[in-house]
């Protein structure tokens, strides 16, 4: 099976209302875990998506026939250590548990293995040591 | 309980290099080992610390006199407001202020990236920031508007000055509400989404002496990373230790400080500027006072562990805003500081607003300096008013004019 991985799907507007993510479950048997989706003004979408599943290549070859553009989730998420004074705010709300206090030490420890890039660490860490990088 | 030592006794033998020092969180561990009669009978002092944001906090500064004179009516640090409503070349510079083009809420949840903690923080840290002030002009004032750079280095005297600092306990907050809400107890998911607590518990400093006993007017304490001291209570100062829960635990309540002390000897390691979303600017103050163990019944209550110490637990969604006290159970530092809460059945994830990592480094820095000998106790030159006093804050009422 195919490793998890983090991929962004950006989609035009005249597709943005087909049902595509229920066709990766239901013909390719892939397992999703959507992060953050978005549809903007102009009616265009952007989801960031974790997909996993053994035809996880035929399903991305879907998305891109039906005019789904599919990239990489290059975004990554890095503390700003000098910054971070450890005051834990940010770790109730981490979604993906990656934000943590270790005990008994007390310090807010971040694993970015576990970080799915939603970025509400980014507004909610009071000094601002989250930064979103590229 | 017999008398153990006194302040001049214990004075002399940090001037001796003879002083034993440990921080609360030792003396937690020291005291369940051997007892509060032989702790007390064998340490000097316990320290403690904090490292929270405090909005009531500040800088009065003197910028100098340029030639021509300015008689400043309204200053600006990095655009940041000033308080210029004094003599000619003070002011006075809020924690929490902002600049007045800041968009503060019109899109909320606001970022507040920039206020008057940031400008302390940047100001302690050595870096330029610009001055602007203006005046209506005078004879003896003649200049209307100065606009310059400026470092801490370049004025005259800046004093951190904190009106309210060191809540002797705090709420742990949620949020019964079936919506985000943005708080300064920080983001409060609904429905008992989360549970943020912001005090260092069996560290924290009036949670270790809760009848005030030795923290009085002129206590020495550690400020920001340098010496400073108490210079009265802090506002809506409403010091309460009610019996806890379970044997032998208290409930403290509302007792807070006013400190103050030089901020060009402060590090900006221990001011740092906060923007806490939704909410505002302000600044996190470390801030260590060390307790000088007089006796047995100040050794006991300085060696209370977390989960001797309770935290009324509150609603920010509807009871905090609108002033309505309802205490929705009470909660252990020790339960809080796992991680986890049960509340109304449900199991809630906790999480500090303060750093409890910061607030042990306070204490074990303080522990250093006293050990060294590079810092004496003070004696206080008059007591804060404590629980006894009863003292009940008064609330805002809206009368017709």
């Amino acid at each position: 099976m195919a490793p998890t991985s983090k991929i962004v799907l950006r989609f035009p507007a005249s597709i943005a209302d087909k049902p595509m993510i229920y066709y990766l479950v239901k013909d390719f048997g892939l397992m999703v875990n959507i992060i953050k989706a978005n549809i903007n003004p102009h009616k265009e979408g952007t989801m960031v998506l974790e997909l996993s599943g053994g035809r996880y290549q035929e399903g991305i070859e879907y998305l891109r026939r039906q005019g789904v553009i599919v990239q990489p989730l290059s975004e990554q998420i890095v503390r700003n250590e000098h910054r971070c004074i450890h005051c834990g705010a940010c770790t109730a709300i981490c979604p993906a548990g990656a934000l943590y206090i270790d005990r008994p030490s007390m310090e807010v420890r971040f694993d970015d293995d576990a970080c799915v890039v939603c970025q509400l660490c980014t507004r909610a860490c009071p000094v601002r040591a989250m930064e979103v990088s590229f | 309980m017999g008398v153990c030592r006194t302040f001049d006794e214990i004075n002399e033998k940090i001037r001796q290099g003879k002083v034993v020092v440990v921080t609360a969180e030792e003396a937690v561990a020291m005291v369940r080992e051997v007892g509060v009669k032989e702790a007390a009978r064998q340490v000097d002092v316990v320290t403690t610390g904090t490292f929270g944001a405090m909005c009531s906090s500040g800088i009065y500064f003197n910028f100098g006199h340029s030639s021509p004179r300015i008689k400043a009516t309204h200053v600006w640090l990095n655009g940041v407001p000033a308080y210029g409503g004094v003599a000619a070349v003070d002011a006075f510079l809020g924690a929490t202020a902002l600049p007045e083009n800041d968009p503060l809420n019109s899109s909320h949840p606001g970022e507040f990236r920039y206020g008057g903690g940031h400008v302390i923080h940047d100001l302690v840290a050595g870096k330029p920031v610009r001055l602007r002030a203006i005046g209506y002009g005078t004879d003896c004032y003649p200049r209307r508007e100065i606009e310059t750079t400026v470092t801490i280095h370049d004025l005259n005297e800046v004093v951190l000055f904190n009106m309210r600092n060191a809540y002797q306990n705090y709420n742990c907050a949620v949020n019964l509400g079936s919506r985000t809400i943005y708080t300064y107890m920080g983001i409060l998911k609904p429905h008992l989404g989360n549970a943020h607590y912001s005090t260092s518990g069996q560290l924290s400093p009036l949670l270790k002496d809760p009848f005030l006993r030795t923290i009085g007017v002129g206590t020495r304490i550690f400020l920001g990373g340098g010496v400073g001291y108490v210079a009265w209570n802090g506002t809506q100062h409403a010091p309460r230790v009610e019996p806890g829960p379970v044997e032998g635990s208290i409930v403290a309540a509302g007792g807070t400080l006013s400190v103050l002390g030089d901020l060009k000897q402060m590090q900006p390691r221990w001011l740092v500027g906060a923007s806490i979303l939704g909410y505002g600017a302000t600044l996190f103050v470390g801030i260590g006072v060390p307790i000088p163990v007089l006796d047995e019944e100040i050794m006991y209550y300085a060696s209370l562990p977390d989960d001797k110490l309770f935290a009324p637990v509150v609603d920010y969604g509807e009871d905090y805003p609108a002033r309505r006290s309802r205490t929705l159970a009470l909660v252990s530092y020790a339960e809080l500081k796992s991680g986890k809460i049960t509340l109304m059945g449900k199991k809630v994830p906790t999480a500090p607003m303060s750093s409890y990592a910061g607030a042990r480094e306070i204490a074990t820095i303080l522990k250093e300096w006293i050990a060294k000998g590079t810092f004496l106790l003070t004696e206080p030159v008059q007591p804060l008013p404590g629980p006894q006093t009863q003292v009940v804050l008064n609330t805002l009422e809206i009368k017709e004019g």
